[in-house]
Order: structure tokens, then sequence, then C-alpha cells
């Protein structure tokens, strides 16, 4: 169905995949993003949590305890056929942040997307990726109405160290997202030879 | 449906973008009682093409702490194998980064 139908005899083409995460605050364009690049419409995944935050993966034990589910949006590029990125939403609400741990591992990297009139709202995702170590970049979504600040303010007003990447962008817009996860793997790029550096020196 | 299982090898941590392959015998998993519906309907995706786990979480609409588990039975009973992702960033091989940021210039 999605990695294309193998022909009979063939064995399937079983491809590498990789992960990017899109993080920021409620209603910053996440959904959007993902949807701007994707071949399919953004698909949801759910997992079911008790109220302690914890996975339930037992259905037939619950009764009794409180569930909630979260969703998570995703997409994916098929960039050849053993060649597939995907790109996941992560969940806003900080009470979900276990989520985050979960999806980050393994990750390529992430986008952190910001709206420069609540920008607050994507310090804790800042702060996740530092503390992790996890290359990311700020894609700063030009909404029609917000003021247009110059990059370096946003720099300062975040507190980003100088080699992370801040890009403006429109999260409705193909090219402008593909610039942004260019971005994001270059970044991630540049951080694995610095690491390498560090491992043999 | 997932048999009141909390645990199995295949469901421990196995990653939304781990890709889920049928095995090229497995063409007659309704013939297997011990399988429930949610079991064969993966199977069946996965013999139309080899599928993430997030994906076949959609696509059945079910959450992903119940497909790993449907997964992992799946493993054990050798009606498909699990591929997993490439590991952590840093072990990305720089020259799959490179084809990932051409395969995305060329979109
Ligand atoms: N003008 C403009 N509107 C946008 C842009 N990006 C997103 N929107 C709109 O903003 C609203 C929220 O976008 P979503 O993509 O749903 O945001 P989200 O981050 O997924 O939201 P939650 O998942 O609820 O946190 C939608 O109505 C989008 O159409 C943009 O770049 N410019
Ligand atoms: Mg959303």
């Amino acid at each position: 169905m999605i990695f294309g139908r193998s022909e009979r005899g063939k064995p399937p083409v079983e491809p590498v995949t990789l992960k990017i995460l899109v993080a920021g605050g409620f209603g910053v364009g996440k959904t959007t993003l993902v949807g701007a690049v994707s071949e399919i419409r953004p698909l949801r995944t759910e997992e079911l949590l008790t109220e302690a935050g914890r996975p339930v993966d037992d259905t037939s034990g619950v009764e009794g305890k409180r569930t909630t589910t979260v969703a998570m949006d995703f997409g994916r590029i098929t960039l050849r056929e053993d060649l597939v990125l995907y790109l996941f939403g992560t969940p806003g609400q900080e009470r979900f942040w276990f989520m985050w741990d979960e999806l980050s591992e393994g990750a390529l990297g992430a986008v952190v997307l910001a709206d420069t009139r609540r920008l607050e709202d994507c310090f804790a995702a800042v702060d996740y990726f530092e503390r992790r170590s996890i290359p990311f970049l700020v894609g700063v979504n030009c909404f029609e109405g917000a003021d247009r600040y110059p990059a370096e303010a946003i720099r300062q007003a975040l507190d980003l160290d100088s080699d992370v990447p801040l890009l403006l962008c429109d999260a409705r817009d193909r090219e402008s997202v593909k610039e942004i996860l260019i971005g994001v793997v270059q970044h991630a790029m540049a951080f694995q030879a610095d690491r390498r550096e560090t491992v043999t020196t | 449906m997932t048999r009141g299982r909390t645990t199995s090898a295949a469901q421990h941590r196995l990653d939304l973008i781990a890709v889920v392959v049928a095995e090229p015998h497995a063409d007659d998993p309704e013939a297997d009682s011990t399988l429930s519906p949610e079991h064969v309907d993966i199977v069946g995706l996965c013999r139309h093409a080899p599928q993430s786990v997030a994906e076949l979480s959609a696509e059945l609409d079910l959450p992903i702490g119940v497909v790993r588990v449907l997964i992992g039975d799946l493993v054990d009973a050798e009606f498909v194998h699990v591929n997993r992702p490439v590991p952590p960033a840093e072990l990305v091989d720089e020259s799959i980064l490179r084809d990932v940021i051409n395969g995305l210039r060329a979109l």
C-alpha cells in the first residue's frame, strides 16, 4: 500500500526509516507543517494512558483506572523506495512529555516552531532538546498580522546558543517547509561531526 | 485481543518507525485459530507492503501499545519480522543524511 506493492516473487523492499520531530506550543502550526510536505494527509496515532501518565498496554485490565489518550500526528515522505522520512508532531501538553522521550529516541533531529506573538510557548521545547542534546532548529512561523522581528531579537528572547539555526517559515508552504527540514538534517550532520571530533580527540 | 498479556519481546520499545515485514510464507493467517482478526489485519497490511508501527496503529485505529503486543505475537508465531530503525542520530551514516538532503531537495 505505502511503499509500493512488491511484485510477486520479489522480496519487498525493507526501507531505512528516519524521523524528525515537530514541537512547539498549542496551535503554532505543527500539523500544518507536517501536512505541507507529507505524501499522505497527516495520520493520527494514539496511546492509551492512565491518569498517572504511564502507558497502558493491557486493554483488558484497565477498568477502574482512569485512562486518557494522547494523540500524535505524523506524516511520511518517501525519499526513495528504500529511504523513508517520518515527521511526528509532538503532543503539546507538558503532562505528556514522557511521550516525547519515546518519540525522541533515535530521532534525527527536531523542529521547534515558534510564533512571535507567543514566544514563551516554545521555551519548554527548546529546553527539552537542549538538555537531551538532540539537534534542533527554530522555525519562526510567520502568521499574517504578527509583527516581524529581526532574527537576532528572536534568538535573544529565546536565549538560543549561537549554533542553533533559526529560520523564518510559513508552515503552509511546501517549499518553505522543505527548507526547514533540509536545515534540520544539515544541522544534525554538523552536530554529528562535532561529536565524532569530541570522541576522537 | 491482546489476551491480557503486557510483555513481549518485540513490544519492548518497538519504535514507532520500526518496519513490520510479512514473512513470505505468511499467506494464510486466517487459518491460524490462535490469531485475532486484528492479528490477521496486520499480516494483511504488511503483506501488501512493509508498514511502520505508527502506520499500523493509525490504519487499524488501535493504540500503539496494543499494536505492539499484537506485533509481538506475530513475531513469535513467525508471521512477520521487524526491522528496527537506524539507531540514534549520532550513529546515522553521513551518506544517508546526504541522501535525505538530496531527496528533500528533489521533492
Ligand atoms: N496565517 C497562517 N496560518 C497558519 C500558519 N500555520 C498554521 N496556520 C493556521 O493555524 C491554525 C493552527 O495550526 P495547526 O497546524 O493545527 O497547529 P498545531 O500546532 O498542530 O496545533 P495543536 O496540535 O492544536 O497544538 C490552523 O488554523 C492553521 O491553518 C501560517 O504559517 N500562517
Ligand atoms: Mg496539531
